[in-house]
């Protein structure tokens, strides 16, 4: 410890937290977008798009820091990855693009409301599909020839992607289902529960899925999961994560309102330490290290310094706009 | 169908159309944040209702305006990755961290603030409302900043090194890579055009209720504002463009000759050309109106001095001069078309006529969409003619681009065209809707509105607006039940 910190560490843990907060906060959004056709049209999807409308924003602005961090922290990551994965990344900003505009635009005219409440479930989905599919992209690998992608086209189009995508759509459409739970009643969260519970297995099922996928993938991952000296280490994650599942849908059974969606997250939670045991400390398998693609130590120094003070500030006052839209959303009547 | 084009000319086509979208909205935004802060500020010191009903008759404009800038400005931080991947890794290590910067400094600001600002007032009272609208105003102007430092750097890069592995890296200090030597004046340039834009799309808005006679006494605040803010503005931003163009003159004096149109050196003061045909393949303007000296008398201040012409620079290094002569003497003439105006309305302010004079409101109304134009050539002007480079003078534009094919950018662009222009239009559509639409006194606040029939509670007794639920006759019925348990305006 004190001086020989590695900052190249702490910048790695730094964006995966970016990631994580985006997947857990964007995903509700995501989820109640992709739930969106199954909720009935009128009160309970204005109460639905409601339990969001104040925090969507904030939620989204994760992925930029993702994006941006990556590129101020790691460009090299950043200059092979997006070429690598360039129709998922377009197909998941137009989805964003329909996703974030429908917000104030189903408002706006009554009788384009159902375009637009199409537009914000077709974008959510598309959306939530590409991000799983970027993830299974960098997990299989990516060729990589003087600091440049030098695969092919679809090299990101694979059963395991395709897995990965739709394991993301079921956790999302999870998550979604659990805030709903949490910020709405009536008719509407009885609706959520039902989704909850489908979504839980449509999740555990795909979360197994890609994991037992995993450990096929490429050689290395094999020993990283089932090594005799790795597997101590290892062995918990999948453990915890079953214990999680089942207590998912014990909360559920028993009617539970804001726990759901925290166990919710507990298990995004275990998917990311998963992730982390398969790649690290590369930031792309097979070849490229995190200390590969680093920014020099003067820029992680630079931002380390604006990332410590606003990093607490920015919790803060998240965690304060989450205070004041707090309570089920249809006691978000304003008086 | 796009193997015939150029991978870079796509690449270039759709950074440009992606940027030229996304800065429409910010100018917007920037400007139209502290008009609500003042609208706001001015409310909670005078208590006169007329400035709340204009602070909740912009804030729908303004929600819908930001959700277009946010989905819009998500796209750009992942075009540099995709569009220019060699770019970014070799000047990723300098301009990411000031990007970085922009989204923990700005971002996450007026996003944390932004919900309160629009749905939370009767939840936090009115102060810390007041406090929220202040942040969301601060982060549109510090995102500004940051952004305009990169983009800074990349006209007038200094401050760094290059590595062993041909990256840009920081330097000793970030001082000098921040405050590169054309950021304070583009920096000014452009926070003033935000804010000279929002000023005439107001201004254009209270005319043409003035026009219609609509809007009462909110036209006339309105209009009284945004004039006088033009008035004031106008002639800085004239100064202060000025300023911006010696400023460019000094650094990338190519630039300025593509803007200026001047091909030849003239050793002995050169003509300032008004209008004509840039030809660049001939190397002349054809049908030039010009007028002798004037050229070396902005750009030097003295008659005779000499000024260099782009035949000075090898053809592969000169920016394409058309669009930059052009999109310049756009955003000139549009300015002192706004400066005209501010003039006139100066005159009617004299004389007592300032909201009578109908053909100076119907300039007005032709004048409010100005700014976006101006701005946008103006973008054009500064990043056509930085031009062939994207890190100027250092890395051309030709070897920053990522190993993308024509056929994957082409399909990509006309992806973004179709979704562009479908969310967007629909989002013009919406803003001018609501535009067309007087203030109202007790004017309804965004929340309500949006809250939909079930959620309504405590709705203002006065003159109900229809149909702001997808069931109107609902919404009326929950009016009637529930009016009075809330006084619009009263403190909680």
């Amino acid at each position: 410890m004190g001086i020989s910190i590695d900052l190249t560490i702490v910048w790695a843990f730094i964006i995966a937290f970016a990631v994580f907060a985006y997947v857990v906060m964007d995903g509700f959004d995501l989820g109640i977008g992709i739930l969106f056709p199954t909720i009935e049209v009128g009160t309970e999807r204005n109460r639905a798009m409601n339990a969001i409308a104040p925090v969507w924003d904030g939620n989204e602005t994760w992925l930029v820091m993702g994006g941006g961090g990556l590129l101020a922290a790691f460009p090299l990551a950043y200059a092979i990855l997006l070429p690598a994965t360039y129709p998922l990344i377009i197909a998941m900003l137009l989805g964003l693009v329909f996703r974030g505009v429908a917000f104030e635009f189903r408002w706006r005219e009554d009788r384009h409301r159902a375009f637009w409440d199409f537009a914000f479930a077709g974008g959510s989905l598309v959306a939530a599909l590409s991000q799983g599919m970027i993830l299974g992209a960098i997990l299989q690998g990516v060729t990589v020839v003087d600091r440049a992608y030098a695969g092919s086209w679809f090299d990101w189009l694979t059963p395991y992607t395709l897995l990965t995508g739709l394991g993301t759509v079921a956790g999302y459409a999870l998550l979604g289902s659990c805030w709903l739970i949490w910020k709405t009643e009536g008719k509407c969260q009885e609706h959520a529960y039902r989704m909850a519970w489908k979504a839980a297995f449509a999740t555990f099922a795909l979360m197994a899925a890609v994991s037992l996928y995993n450990v096929v993938l490429r050689p290395e991952y094999a020993d990283r999961w089932l090594h005799p000296k790795q597997i101590a280490f290892a062995a918990p994650i999948p453990i915890i994560t079953a214990f999680l599942g089942i207590w998912l849908l014990r909360t559920l059974k028993q009617k539970r309102e804001v726990l759901p969606f925290w166990i919710g997250i507990g298990l995004f939670a275990m998917g990311m330490v998963g992730v982390g045991v398969t790649i690290f400390p590369n930031v792309i398998p097979p070849s490229l290290s995190i200390w590969d693609a680093a920014a020099p130590e003067r820029s992680q120094i630079f931002m380390l310094v604006g990332a410590g003070i606003t990093l607490p500030l920015i919790l803060g006052y998240t965690f304060w706009a989450y205070w004041v839209f707090r309570g089920k959303a249809i006691d978000q009547a304003y008086h | 169908m796009f193997d015939g084009l150029d991978a870079i000319f796509l690449a270039r086509a759709q950074f440009a159309f992606t940027v030229s979208f996304h800065f429409i909205f910010p100018a917007f935004s920037i400007g139209l944040a502290s008009y609500l802060a003042v609208l706001e500020g001015l409310w909670l010191k005078t208590g006169k209702e007329r400035y709340l009903d204009l602070f909740h008759y912009w804030i729908k404009i303004f929600a819908v305006a930001f959700g277009m800038g946010v989905v819009s400005g998500i796209v750009m931080s992942y075009q540099f990755g995709t569009n220019w991947s060699v770019f970014s890794d070799k000047a990723g290590p300098v301009i990411g961290p000031l990007m970085a910067y922009e989204v923990l400094t700005a971002f996450f600001l007026e996003a944390g603030f932004l919900g309160v600002m629009l749905f939370g007032m009767e939840k936090v009272g009115r102060k810390l409302h007041y406090f929220a609208t202040l942040m969301v105003a601060l982060g549109t102007f510090i995102s500004a900043f940051w952004i305009l430092s990169v983009n800074s750097w990349m006209q007038t890069p200094q401050g760094h090194i290059i590595g062993a592995n041909g990256q840009f890296l920081p330097g000793e200090s970030w001082w000098p890579i921040i405050f590169n030597p054309s950021f304070p004046y583009r920096l000014i340039h452009t926070g003033i055009a935000a804010y000279l834009t929002t000023a005439l799309a107001v201004g254009g808005v209270g005319a043409w209720h003035l026009l219609k006679g609509t809007g009462g006494k909110h036209a006339r605040t309105m209009f009284n504002m945004a004039m006088g803010m033009v008035l004031v503005v106008a002639p800085i931003q004239i100064f202060a463009g000025d300023e911006h163009g010696l400023n460019t003159l000094e650094h990338q004096p190519a630039k300025v000759a593509a803007m200026e149109g001047h091909f030849d050196a003239h050793p002995d003061g050169a003509p300032l050309i008004l209008f004509g045909v840039p030809d660049s393949e001939e190397e002349t303007v054809h049908y030039a109106v010009e007028i002798p000296k004037l050229s070396s008398l902005i750009l030097k201040h003295d008659l005779d001095a000499p000024l260099g012409g782009l035949k000075d620079y090898a053809k592969e290094d000169r920016p394409p001069v058309g669009p930059v002569f052009w999109a310049f003497r756009i955003m000139v003439g549009l300015g002192f078309g706004m400066l005209a105006l501010g003039l006139w309305t100066a005159l009617a302010r004299v004389r007592g006529k300032l909201y009578d004079w109908k053909w100076m409101h119907r300039l007005a109304v032709v004048m409010g969409p100005s700014g976006f134009v101006a701005v946008i050539a103006g973008w054009f002007t500064t990043e056509v003619g930085r031009q062939p480079y994207t890190v100027y003078g250092l890395l051309r534009t030709a070897d920053s681009a990522s190993p993308l094919d024509a056929p994957a950018l082409g399909a990509s662009l006309l992806a973004f065209v179709v979704v562009y222009f479908t969310a967007f239009a629909f989002g013009t559509f919406y803003i001018l809707k609501l535009m067309a639409s007087p203030p109202q006194s007790h004017e309804e606040p965004l929340e309500r509105e949006e809250t939909g029939p079930m959620r309504v509670a405590g709705i203002t007794p006065g003159p109900a607006r229809q149909g702001s639920g997808p069931f109107p006759a609902a919404d009326e019925i929950i009016r009637g039940n529930r009016s009075g348990s809330t006084n619009e305006g009263e403190d909680k």
